[in-house]
């Protein structure tokens, strides 16, 4: 069998998760290939080369890949797809933008979010916020996957994979990048951080979450939100962490102020460690956390900024 | 400019879902039921089109049994102006939805479908991207801002890093995120006046399309139970346990 992964990646650098979506590929069995299609993007294709297990890495380098637009994708994963029964990518916000609409082209199904592989046609995947995990068999002789990186580990990097050059060019003509408002930072992303700080509604207001920071910066954690924090207003849309923001998983996750909705826990419960600081000693996040704290987190949190 | 707005029936984004005894599925009997969250964002970024004179009629649509009639006359309270139901008792890949939207598309002819961009029982996150694929329409997912600009419509979209806005081609496809807008409630006269408003049943099997499922759902279990742990009295005991019983900080 051979199975094609689409990389994840900014042209800059290669978004680590996609180390996982290898993993998973893996978890399938059979020759893997690796797709980079992107613009300027040579540092990406240096590191995809390296990634354990990969038979070859696809390039297309165009200005027509430079934003990941879903129509020009869609169309050169299309085109490629003759030679994979599997065409797996990351579930974050560009695979699971593109892979539906190569799924829709190839006329087949499309699983996403699969944490699991049962067999090289049947996957596991959570429904319903995490509230029920459901063990699906695609019946399509072409399988398009989205992966929820939680569920796999990291293939190393010490590959040498060969680097094959490709010229087509998938200029559907419907759609143009306008602008990006990204959020800097000098933390670690959220996906790939192995200590997560986030704050809910308890927070109060944007200004308060300063107080994470001295805790981020001793931990090296990247900082996270509640959806009531970013409903809010307190901070941008991609700290979101629940079930329809960023799905987590890192050693530590130290919830604070946040109440623990259910679409909130379902994007962090499968943390290794989970560390709740709340007043109320009612509220629903205790009963996911390995440690709870019963405290106005305006006084826990200088503490253990103080004690680290 | 016709928008046409796919809606989905879903259980209670307040309601704890239960996994059936045998595993077959999960349990819906009995449990209160309402439009898709994400759905009724759509509902309402297409009436505000209307009041704000671009949009010109609002179209719901749904697809299932007789029941999720119940979510479009609440879509038609909101503002849509009239609703279609395609009726089918199976439960259907998002692929066959989007078929089926694809064939009310080409006979609608609509400038702009709004839909949400999940479902919260399946989690999927498909229908719009394929319903794009199918009408060879451009798409904008996980919208934040939608705003008209002549014969385009720029739509401000939540990226892992950010923000990222597209221009896109009319008709165009636009999924929505949590933050496009606020819905309103439906109010008591608009509730009635909606009882009145069009509503067309449609079976499923007359749009000659092959709804034969894709997938085969082989169980459902309930996920792991995460064990509660310990309420610590201090932070100096919270700092001890890090350090030496889980040794996730050093």
């Amino acid at each position: 069998m051979s199975i094609l992964v689409i990389v994840e990646h900014d042209n800059g650098s290669l978004k680590t998760e996609t180390l996982k979506t290898v993993g998973a590929a893996q978890k399938i069995g059979g020759d893997i290939t690796l797709l980079v299609a992107g613009f300027n993007c040579q540092n990406v294709v240096d590191a995809a080369a390296k990634i354990n297990g990969v038979k070859k890495v696809l390039v297309c380098d165009n200005a027509a890949y430079e934003h990941q637009l879903a129509e020009n994708i869609s169309l050169l994963v299309t085109g490629l797809a003759a030679d994979y029964e599997h065409i797996l990518a990351t579930a974050l916000t560009t695979g699971k933008n593109f892979m539906p609409r190569v799924a829709a082209l190839l006329d087949v199904a499309q699983i996403s979010d699969i944490i699991a592989v049962e067999s090289s046609d049947t996957f596991v995947r959570p429904i319903y916020a995490g509230n029920a995990i459901a063990t699906v068999q695609s019946l399509d002789s072409k399988k398009v996957i989205t992966v929820r990186t939680t569920g796999f580990d990291a293939v190393a990097t010490d590959g040498n994979a060969e680097v094959v050059t490709l010229d087509t060019v998938t200029d559907a003509g419907i759609s143009s990048h306008v602008s990006d408002e990204f959020t800097v930072s000098e933390r670690p992303d959220l996906g790939a951080a192995t200590v997560i700080i986030s704050g809910g509604r308890g927070m109060q207001n944007g200004e308060n979450f300063k107080l994470l920071d001295g805790i981020a910066d001793k931990l090296g954690a990247a900082i996270g939100a509640s959806r009531a924090a970013v409903d809010a207003g307190f901070v941008p849309n991609d700290m979101q962490v629940g079930q329809t923001g960023k799905i987590v998983a890192p050693d530590l996750y130290i919830a604070v102020g946040i109440s623990g909705a259910i679409q909130h826990l379902a994007g962090m419960k499968d943390s290794k460690v989970i560390v709740a600081i709340n007043k109320d000693p009612e509220a629903p996040i205790f009963q996911v956390a390995d440690y709870g704290i019963v405290a106005d987190l305006f006084e826990a949190l200088p503490e253990l900024e103080s004690k680290l | 400019m016709k928008v046409l707005v796919p809606i989905k029936r879903v259980i209670d984004y307040n309601v704890k879902v239960r996994v059936k005894p045998d595993h077959s599925n999960v349990d819906l009997a009995n449990t209160k039921m309402a439009i898709n969250p994400f759905c009724e964002i759509a509902i309402e970024e297409a009436v505000r089109l209307k009041e704000a004179g671009i949009a010109t009629e609002v179209i719901a649509i749904s697809i299932g049994d007789k029941s999720c009639q119940e979510q479009l006359r609440t879509a038609l309270a909101l503002g849509a102006d009239r609703a279609i139901q395609i009726e089918t008792d199976e439960s259907l890949d998002a692929l066959n939805i989007a078929k089926l939207l694809q064939k009310v598309v080409e006979e609608e002819q609509p400038q702009l479908v709004i839909l949400g961009k999940q479902s919260i029982d399946s989690d999927n996150n498909q229908t719009g991207q394929m319903l794009a694929a199918l009408t060879g329409m451009p798409q904008g997912t996980f919208a934040s801002e939608v705003k008209f600009d002549g014969d385009k419509v720029n739509v401000t979209r939540e990226v892992d890093g950010g923000l990222q806005t597209l221009a896109l081609n009319l008709p165009a496809i636009v999924t929505t995120d949590l933050r496009l807008n606020e819905p309103r409630y439906a109010s008591l006269p608009n509730i009635m006046k909606a009882k009145r408003k069009p509503l067309v049943v449609r079976p499923a099997a007359d749009f000659g399309i092959d709804l034969s499922p894709r997938t085969k759902l082989l169980k459902v279990t309930p996920p792991a139970e995460r064990k509660a742990g310990v309420i610590v009295e201090s932070i100096d005991e919270l700092v001890d346990k890090l350090k030496n019983e889980a040794k996730v900080i050093s």
